[in-house]
């Protein structure tokens, strides 16, 4: 009988605890109990492949899935998708929502008093390239208020979903821009302990890849678990 | 390559309230493939908080890897997986190829089971758990199901509701009595 592998936990500090009181809503829903070490099976190391067909053409501009132009400052959003040892992804299904300029999310859940804006949903998708790049076009999305405390605010910031090597790769995290104020008054941000990891939820400014007199660009990196002796497709495939 | 060199994984960050915007549009799009009645499970539940209050903003993923020769339309949508969101109740609905027993390394088989992850407003990083179902002779065996504590192992059993459509019922308790098995990552 062989000995079966576990999964592999985190690095202390660089992933949120799963109860984190400041964050209030982390309260009632976290489990408490001890978390079980998983054997890693042929179930935790295939994950699943998505295909170009999920993807539409303007998937990958939110600023153009409308008859009109949405308000706000346009924005590029590019970076390469790696793995631990620092190879590219190819194939990654990268899912992005976010709130429009004003701060407001397009969903009847948000009862923030800004305005919706007609020419912008804020949701997008792309596959990544053969290098693990990604890259889409948006606007810049507005801070807004929320109910977690006394005048809290969340800092602005684009939702990503990422699924990478294996099932175990999946990510859920959240881009924010660099400069913001109110990242550090954020608990949602400051769930991560370590101030390196933090940082690197932080975009950068990319000059290089902006387009004089149109729109900024925003660089962002994202390493996903999983190493390349992972192996990428489903179960013979 | 040393380990010193590894990359650290990106931190995970909630969900939040407002997921459908961006992850709807794969709920619920992808055809059952083999849709006869033996080949089809659905598993029904509710996931609940720490008080029994439904939980009405969760995303669930479940995983399968498929053993069998690739169909057609899987460029588009791959077969084992599917996704779904609790409604306003805190319930959730999944349809799905009956996973199949599949193999260890060292040949034993694992009973039938599904990877899940729950992602929700509240949780910073999402759960990680298994779900098997009731009446499969694999279970007693399962070399996961044995890792977890004898007590606390029916909550990653779905209870068979309805033999006719092959429905199981499951919840997933996030916190307090009954609390669902989660495992580390």
């Amino acid at each position: 009988m062989i000995e079966l592998r576990t999964v592999e936990t985190a690095i202390p500090g660089t992933q949120p605890d799963y109860h984190f009181p400041g964050y209030v809503s982390s309260i009632a829903r976290s489990p408490r109990m001890p978390l079980v070490l998983l054997p890693e099976t042929l179930t935790e190391k295939t994950g699943p492949v998505f295909g170009h067909g999920l993807i539409r053409q303007q998937d990958d501009d939110l600023t153009a899935q409308h008859a009109g132009d949405p308000l706000g400052e346009r924005i590029f959003v590019h970076g390469r998708v790696l793995d631990e040892d620092g190879r590219p992804v190819r194939g990654a299904l990268v899912e992005v929502w976010q709130a429009n300029a004003s701060g407001r999310y397009l969903h009847k859940m948000d009862n923030h008093d800004a305005p919706l804006d007609p020419n912008f949903s804020g949701a997008g998708r792309m596959i990544t390239d053969e290098d693990g790049r990604y890259c889409f076009k948006t606007i810049k999305p507005g801070a807004y208020p929320w109910g977690n405390h006394y005048n809290a605010w969340r800092p602005a910031h684009i939702h990503f979903s990422l699924f990478g090597a294996g099932i175990l790769s999946r990510l859920v995290t959240q881009m924010y821009f660099p400069g913001d104020p109110l990242q550090p008054l954020d608990p949602i941000f400051n769930s991560i302990a370590d101030e390196e990891a933090r940082r690197r939820m932080i975009s950068r400014l990319d000059m290089d890849r902006s387009e004089p007199s149109f729109a900024l660009a925003y660089a962002w990196d994202i390493v996903l678990r999983g190493r390349r002796d992972t192996p990428f497709e489903e179960a013979r495939r | 390559m040393t380990d010193d060199s590894r990359l650290i994984p990106a931190g995970s960050q909630t969900v939040g309230p407002f997921f459908s915007i961006g992850l709807d549009y794969l709920i619920d799009r992808a055809p059952v493939l083999h849709a006869d009645k033996a080949g089809r499970i659905e598993v029904r539940g509710r996931v609940l908080d720490r008080d029994g209050t439904p939980v009405p903003d969760a995303v669930l993923e479940f995983w399968s890897p498929r053993l069998t020769v690739s169909t057609p339309n899987q460029d588009q949508y791959p077969s084992g997986f599917r996704r779904t969101a609790t409604d306003i109740n805190g319930n959730f609905a999944v349809a799905a190829m009956r996973p199949a027993a599949a193999p260890l390394e060292d040949g034993r088989m694992q009973a039938p089971h599904m990877l899940v992850l729950v992602f929700a407003r509240g949780l910073l990083r999402h759960l990680l758990t298994r779900v098997y179902f009731e009446n499969e002779p694999g279970n007693t065996a399962d070399a996961v199901l044995k890792e977890v504590p004898a007590e606390r192992r029916a909550t990653l059993i779905a209870r068979l509701e309805n033999h006719q459509t092959n429905s199981y019922q499951w919840d997933v308790r996030l916190q307090g009595q009954n609390e669902t098995v989660f495992f580390a990552w």
